[in-house]
């Protein structure tokens, strides 16, 4: 028997899961494109890392599960886990390091769990903080943009640093690496410097954040944005996440401007932006009520601040969307929105 | 040996085991599984004030009132963990050194005291012997198993730092898989002991199914359907 649809006309909604994904990728490319100007073509080799792994990893664990393959491969989600995924990991770490994360996102925080749809915790920040974990001294090897661009580390020498370990000019990875903007600021601070001393002291600072990394901010914003104007995801979580890390910054910064980092240097440092709109707003692993996802965005601004200022890591933007990821299904219960007819609560 | 007894060892190694299936004696199964060593160490510990306190129990049985019995076990538990412990002091002291706390914790182990609760106060003595060992048996051999895995993960080497326990003849068991290994240190820190355990947990699980099917199978044969595995 088929059924018959009662009215008409209806509004055709483009939500299918392949529609969401590559909105979400395209609107990651102004970011890419940014990153690629000012660290060179590192991030562009492990996105494609990343996929091919992740790709494997997927095809392996539904064949392993039994579930049909072709389908679930083409809905874009672990294209997108990849690409998020290779945006938090230092552009040169060696291949390895981004096949193992993508196989702790992909196998164990997604497909063991159940698949799209049922997993607990975001893949990406999974796979991400077991390579922190693990690895701190890959994963905090950070090249600056202005060293890069005084080498002229071409196409083909990232290549041959991510898969080989050769570095161009007989270089070794601990001579080009600095600390992050985030990392000295945290550093410093604790050799009682002011924020001033350290804003000048050091070259990697921009206005805002670090050289570079408050552009790639931008267009993370601007992506975000767009993101936000296609209904891809609503405006809770992102502006919960980024209010409420200006909210907390702004406070201890009027407080004590010399002992702690102003509002906007939170915003445009460390994966503010990125974990803002394109992590945190994850429709499986976040809240799904409105009131739900504002608590869940303030959540994660306040542990990022507590992490970053407080914690032993000088970014906490994972560790604080793990950690809400984990408080989502009570913070759903208790905001369900009252149902027509029903009593309150 | 009668039927009895193979299936006292069944249980123990395999149906209820007390790591796989009872999941009891959690902590120490997942601090201490760092290495093989370690593992191999507090196994054989454990499984002896397992032994100990299982026949203790089962000898006294008719003896404790029931009010007092649980007072009682976890004395006796705590006798044998005490002379286990010192023993331990006076033969293998750098290994004692290693294990530390999680030697006088086996006291809190809720598989002995379970076995003595559920089995020991309720069989003779031969069979709670039996059971101890068996018990213990199942407890080492899964600690083994997560230690040799956690440790080719997290430093790259197998049956390190043998010498603590059976001399410095034993320095030769070591495998070293990887030359200048950087280490994994997530299969080193708490998380990688549980998603190992998980890990085992499930592949045992899957075994189970298998054997269950391969039983219907061959006393269903008649009927025509096969019995599809769900994944």
């Amino acid at each position: 028997m088929q059924l018959k649809t009662p009215t008409s006309p209806h509004i055709h909604a483009d939500t299918s899961v392949t529609a969401v994904m590559s909105r979400v990728l395209l609107a990651l490319v102004p970011a890419i494109i940014g990153y690629v100007y000012f660290f060179g073509w590192g991030l562009p080799i492990q996105i494609a890392i990343a996929i091919t792994a992740g790709l494997g990893f997927e095809a392996a664990m539904l064949r392993l599960r039994q579930r049909p393959i072709k389908p679930f491969l083409q809905d874009g989600s672990v294209i997108v886990t990849a690409v998020l995924l290779a945006f938090c990991i230092p552009p040169l770490c060696p291949w390895w390091i981004i096949v193992i994360g993508m196989f702790f996102a992909v196998v164990v925080a997604k497909q063991l769990y159940g698949g799209l749809g049922y997993n607990p915790f975001n893949p990406a920040m999974v796979g991400y903080v077991v390579l922190l974990i693990s690895f701190p001294k890959e994963m905090t090897s950070w090249v600056p943009p202005e060293i890069l661009n005084n080498l002229e580390v071409r196409f083909t020498d990232t290549l041959a640093i991510v898969f080989l370990g050769d570095f161009p000019y007989k270089l070794s990875l601990d001579a080009l690496t600095m600390a992050t903007p985030l990392d000295t600021v945290k550093t410093e601070l604790s050799l009682s410097k002011t924020v001033g001393e350290i804003k000048s002291g050091n070259a990697i600072f921009g206005d805002f954040g670090g050289i570079g990394w408050e552009w790639i901010g931008n267009w993370l914003f601007l992506g975000g944005v767009w993101l936000i104007y296609k209904k891809v995801i609503s405006w809770h979580i992102p502006l919960a996440m980024l209010g409420s890390l200006f909210a907390i910054a702004m406070i201890f910064y009027l407080k004590d401007a010399s002992n702690y980092a102003s509002p906007m240097f939170h915003i445009f440092s460390g994966a503010a932006m990125l974990g803002a709109f394109f992590i945190a707003t994850d429709p499986v692993s976040a809240c799904t009520t409105p009131m739900g996802k504002v608590v869940f965005g303030a959540g994660v601004g306040v542990l990022t601040y507590i992490i970053r200022v407080w914690g032993g890591y000088p970014d906490g933007v994972a560790f604080a969307v793990l950690l809400m990821n984990m408080a989502a299904p009570t913070i759903d219960y208790y905001t369900r929105p009252r149902v027509y007819g029903h009593p309150r609560g | 040996m009668d039927n009895h007894y193979q299936k006292i060892f069944a249980d123990g190694l395999w149906y209820n085991n007390p790591g796989l299936v009872q999941l009891l004696g959690l902590c120490p199964l997942l601090a201490v599984s760092g290495t093989v060593v370690n593992a191999l160490g507090l196994g054989m510990a454990t499984t002896l004030v397992l032994i100990g306190s299982n026949v203790t129990v089962s000898l006294i049985r008719n003896l404790v009132r029931p009010e007092l019995r649980i007072p009682v076990f976890v004395l006796v538990i705590a006798s044998f963990v005490t002379a286990v412990e010192l023993s331990m002091k006076a033969y293998f002291y750098n290994l004692y050194l290693i294990l530390g706390i999680f030697i006088p914790l086996i006291v809190t182990n809720c598989a002995i005291i379970a076995r003595a609760e559920s089995f020991a106060s309720k069989n003779n003595v031969i069979r709670s012997f039996t059971d101890g060992l068996a018990m213990g048996l199942g407890f080492t051999v899964v600690l083994v198993i997560l230690g040799s895995v956690r440790e080719v993960l997290g430093h790259g080497t197998l049956f390190a730092n043998f010498e603590l326990m059976f001399g410095a003849g034993a320095k030769i068991l070591k495998i070293t898989f990887v030359e200048h290994y950087r280490g994994f240190l997530l299969a080193v820190l708490a998380p990688g002991a549980f998603i190992g355990l998980g890990l085992i947990i499930a592949v045992k699980n899957k075994i189970d199914k298998r054997m269950e099917l391969k039983k219907q199978t061959v006393s269903t044969k008649t009927d025509a359907e096969p019995v599809a595995e769900s994944g």
